[in-house]
């Protein structure tokens, strides 16, 4: 006889969910508002989402205080692992948001920001992502990650430019393929070990020695691609520059960090026990990857002529460059991706808004793309602040002292020599170098060279409104004084990795 | 204050120059070098303060930057760093007073004022990643100052000075990793404190990779042969107060470095690597003394004669004992001196003529009488005259090197030989002769702004030609405390050998130094 089901709610641990439920709540919120009252203004949207976000962000101090007390903690069914690594995602991905939304609040009407349902397909998307770093079955990855894709798909497409259009199209049928090979991965997983559990399918494959060691690596080559498509890694990084173009540079700037963080996770969490149980065809395959994805990345930035594009290159570099961190597995090198993707949103958040601000409604006949080198040639004559910003986030990228990027270049140099990894290391650094190279480009335009035609600066700022503005200092201070940071966010995020073992 | 003489050294050029945006572009210059001779005054006082019987670090300064890694803001400063920082500020200071009318010139001195910040960070830093930071951020005010004020070709070679240094600096900051690394496996802490990298012994292999990876860094920043070859672009496009201070200040950086991080942490690698560097210097120092007879610009003269006296400093450094060491330390001073004002004497006359070439020049002694004798008296101290600056260096480092291997010596003599006689025949081509050309017939001399730059150099250059001790004695206090430091830390037997043991054979190096009063 079947024994009645008995689940009490306080086993359930619904709290767990509590982050993940705000910013849904939210976009409903949003939704009933437009019902009820269309043809609102956005100022109210953004700020509404700006809210609810910090309501959000507060939930996740709650639930790190909680984690710190009682280590990892599993709800709904064991679905739900809030562990540090979940915990530190979430705070980027929150956080950056909140730095993202405020830049709907342009100078000039920008079509998709009219509409409330970008605001309620923003907030949707984020609580994907949240979904996505909060467990370890690979089925609610999947939900998360088509949640998310989905409406970040929708919001590209918003943009309502020609080009937009092909982005979005691109990056669905892509993302499509991306997950159609994530969920055949996963039945691989599913058929071998009996489990959609990440550490169900690691113990389960510990346990019988890694007997069916073809089937695991048919599984993994999947998974790999799938990640691939979301990471970006050469070669499944054919899209990207097409959709960061495509897209507003907000937006381009804001998918380079959030979507890449919330894979890195599932990443962590999927690989480093592969790498680690000795199946070392998968260690050379990830070397493979992380090598190539640098270089080729780098050398294709250099010929760009749009600095948008080059940007999207140089960001497929830097998630390169920070893959290495799955690779090698430390707690060191992990808690060296966190610090470097921290600091890695300031900077390029901040670059992406500063192409953002002097983002024309038309395109003059002289400029071949919306933001040409030569668009900014001359640019410290007629708007020496707005250049001289433009400096810093970009030496801050080729990983200058003492701008931000350059501790977490440092950390994860250091992760990599420290154990073992010294070839990767210099491939690493001479990877800097040769990235130094097409940020310097941008420099040399700005500051060493006459403007292409005579104009009063008007046009680097054409879009900048104050909350713009301020979101560029904040950006702007962040990466000047991140060495004050430094120690703090380092001992932070080593406490949180360091406690949910990895 | 005296505490903290060394922060106010490095921040108030920085905060001067934050300031200086305010300042109105007419007063620019004013404040310009109002700043720059506090900025001496203080380095000065710091000179007058400084104890010279003590051979360690003083006016040390600790700040926790990022303590969890092992990161501390750490300066302090020694007999060897001394005098450069001295030179730093004197140079900042004429550079910046004896500035001619250019563009943007606000731009120019605010640059300038944070360059200075970088070259006294450079020089003080007794924490790795605080040395790599400033070592660094000092490429950016450069390349500002090639690119934006600099010749024809001005951006190929300013990106090409940046990307060189950054390409050689990122393999140093990997060697530096492991460095820490190593200290951190040996102690359970992690550390970039150099002080602390002193005291750790590293087997003979390990040495020689890290020897490796930290002489790219300062190999490309001296430069060395065969890493030279940005330095002649950036010379010839660079505006002459890029110039000067490029030859003055940022190429010592590399000797510094030296000195400072691969000698004292791997003694047993340096004297592996003594006889590949000392042939690498040699071919440096007749090479580009021959290219400099080749050439037809007068500047590309001084810029390979340059070169081709830093391949004398790296000769000494690497004799490994007191004397060479003196001698290289005290040459980069007198380098300084020399082929700075070299660099501002060409500067002179390419504000009059706006061109280089000597074949554009000739008979100038008649015409410009003051500016023949000073750029006389500079040329015979790059060639090292006796009672010149350059010659006490020169002299000690050769002498340093000599007792390593006699034929290299012999070899490096003979190519100063070689230095004499391509400056020798570019003075004649210049100043001896009739006026050939109509243009040069009423060549203004030498004015009181060029004055100012010129004449302190000229008196420095035979003061400490003729009497070199207060610069020789402290630097000598230093330099034993090193070399007495790698004689302990060295493994092998032939480090042993190489580097003599101070305690017993003092006698010598009181002797030697006598010699070069």
């Amino acid at each position: 006889m079947l024994s009645p089901i008995n689940v009490s709610i306080e086993s359930l641990n619904l709290m767990t969910l509590a982050p993940m439920l705000i910013p849904i709540i939210g976009a409903l919120l949003i939704i009933v508002i437009d019902l009820f009252k269309s043809e609102q203004d956005k100022t109210l949207y953004v700020m509404l989402s700006l809210l609810i976000l910090g309501v959000d962000f507060v939930a996740l101090v709650d639930s790190a205080g909680l984690f710190l007390d009682n280590g990892t903690i599993t709800g709904v069914f064991d679905m739900m692992l809030i562990d540090g690594l979940a915990i530190l995602s979430q705070f980027i991905i929150v956080g950056a948001s909140m730095l993202f939304i405020p830049l709907a609040l342009t100078h000039k009407r920008f079509h998709e920001f009219s509409y409330p349902e970008f605001f309620a397909l923003f907030l949707f998307m984020i609580a994907g992502f949240q979904f996505m770093v909060a467990t370890d079955n690979l089925i609610l990855i999947f939900v998360g990650l088509e949640t998310a894709s989905l409406a970040l798909y929708t919001l590209i497409a918003m943009h309502n430019r020609d080009k937009s259009f092909e982005a979005a199209v691109k990056y669905f049928t892509m993302g499509a393929l991306a997950a159609g090979f994530f969920s055949f991965g996963s039945m691989v997983f599913y058929a071998l070990t009996g489990s959609v559990e990440i550490n169900q399918i690691a113990a389960v494959l510990e346990a019988n020695n890694y007997a069916d060691i073809g089937f695991v690596l048919v599984g993994v080559v999947f998974l790999l691609a799938s990640f691939g498509f979301k990471l970006s890694m050469v070669p499944f990084h054919t899209w990207t520059p097409d959709v960061y173009e495509g897209s507003s540079a907000a937006l381009a700037g804001y998918m380079s960090i959030v979507p890449k963080i919330a894979a890195f996770i599932v990443a962590m969490r999927l690989f480093e026990f592969l790498i680690h149980s000795g199946v070392v065809w998968l260690e050379v395959i990830l070397y493979m990857g992380v090598v190539m994805t640098m270089t080729m990345a780098n050398i294709w930035a250099l010929v760009q002529t749009d600095v948008k594009r080059m940007l999207a290159y140089s960001s497929i570099s830097h998630a390169g460059f920070v893959m290495a961190a799955i690779l090698i597995g430390t707690t060191q090198s992990n808690s060296a991706l966190f610090l470097y993707w921290i600091l890695f949103s300031f900077t390029n958040l901040g670059s992406f808004s500063m192409l953002w601000i002097s983002r024309q409604k038309n395109l003059p006949a002289h400029q071949q793309s919306d933001h040409s080198y030569d668009k900014f040639a001359g640019m410290v004559k007629t708007s020496p602040v707005a250049a001289s910003i433009m400096a810093l986030f970009m030496l801050s990228l080729a990983g200058l002292p003492p701008f931000a990027l350059f501790w977490g270049k440092l950390y994860m140099l250091s992760a990599a020599v420290s154990s073992g990894y010294t070839v990767l290391a210099l491939i690493m650094a001479l990877n800097s170098a040769i990235a130094g190279y097409y940020y310097l480009k941008l420099i040399v335009y700005m500051f060493m060279k006459d403007p292409v035609v005579e104009n009063n600066g008007h046009v680097y700022s054409a879009n900048a409104t104050l909350p713009l503005k301020t979101i560029i200092g904040f950006a702007a201070i962040g990466t000047i004084f991140a060495f004050i940071a430094v120690n703090q966010l380092l001992e932070f995020v080593t406490l949180f990795v360091y406690n949910s073992g990895y | 204050m005296l505490d903290h003489i060394l922060s106010i050294l490095i921040f108030f050029p920085a905060l001067a120059a934050i300031l200086g945006f305010v300042v109105n572009k007419n007063s620019i210059r004013s404040y310009g070098v109002a700043v720059a001779t506090v900025e001496f005054l203080l380095a000065l006082w710091l000179w007058f303060a400084f104890d010279s019987n003590v051979s360690g670090m003083q006016f040390m300064e600790q700040i926790a930057l990022v303590p969890a890694f092992g990161i501390n803001y750490i300066v302090g400063v020694d007999g060897i760093s001394l005098f450069i920082i001295i030179l730093a500020a004197f140079f900042t200071m004429i550079g910046i007073a004896s500035l001619g009318e250019m563009k943007d010139i606000k731009n120019l001195i605010i640059t300038l004022l944070f360059l200075q910040m970088t070259m006294v960070g450079v020089f003080v830093a007794l924490d790795a990643i605080v040395f790599y930071l400033f070592w660094e951020l000092s490429l950016v005010p450069m390349l500002y100052i090639i690119g934006a004020w600099g010749g024809p070709l001005r951006i190929y070679a300013s990106v090409k000075f940046f990307l060189y240094t950054f390409t050689g600096s990122l393999v140093m900051l990997v060697g530096m990793l492991f460095m820490a690394y190593f200290y951190h496996q040996a102690t359970g802490d992690w550390s970039f404190a150099l002080l602390d990298w002193y005291r750790l012994i590293l087997p003979e292999s390990f040495q020689n990779w890290l020897f490796v990876a930290f002489f790219f860094g300062f190999a490309i920043k001296v430069p060395m042969f065969p890493f030279h070859t940005w330095l002649p672009y950036a010379h010839g496009q660079a505006p002459t107060i890029g110039s000067v201070i490029l030859a003055a200040i940022l190429l010592k950086m590399g000797t510094y470095a030296f000195i400072r991080f691969s000698l004292p942490l791997f003694p047993d690698a340096s004297v592996y690597f003594m006889y590949p560097i000392a042939v690498l210097a040699i071919i440096m120092i007749i090479y580009t003394a021959m290219v400099a007879y080749a050439q037809k610009d007068i500047k590309q003269v001084v810029a390979y004669s340059s070169v081709s006296h830093m391949g004398v400093i790296i000769l000494g450094t690497f004799a490994l004992n007191v004397e060479g060491i003196t001698g290289s330390i005290f040459l980069m001073i007198a380098h300084g001196v020399v082929s700075g004002a070299l660099f501002f004497l060409v500067g002179v006359i390419y504000d009059r003529r706006h061109t280089k070439l000597m074949s554009e020049f000739g008979g100038l002694a008649s015409v410009m009488p003051r500016y023949a004798t000073i750029f006389g008296i500079m040329l015979m101290a790059s060639v090292g005259l006796p009672l010149t600056i350059n010659f006490v260096g020169e002299f000690l480092s050769l002498l340093g090197f000599y007792k390593q291997s006699h034929i290299l010596t012999l070899l490096a003599g003979t190519a100063i030989i070689v230095g004499a006689i391509y400056m020798l025949s570019a003075y004649k081509k210049m100043f001896f002769g009739v006026v050939t050309k109509d243009e040069n017939r009423n060549l203004p001399d030498v004015n009181k702004k060029e004055l100012f730059a010129l004449i302190p150099l000229t008196v420095i250059t035979i003061w400490l030609g003729v009497y070199p001790k207060p610069l020789l004695e402290p630097i000598n206090k230093s330099v034993e405390g090193i070399v007495t430091l790698m004689h302990e830390k060295s493994i092998s037997e032939e480090a042993k050998l190489r580097i003599p043991n101070i305690n017993k054979d003092m006698g010598l190096i009181t002797k030697s130094s006598g010699e070069a009063h």
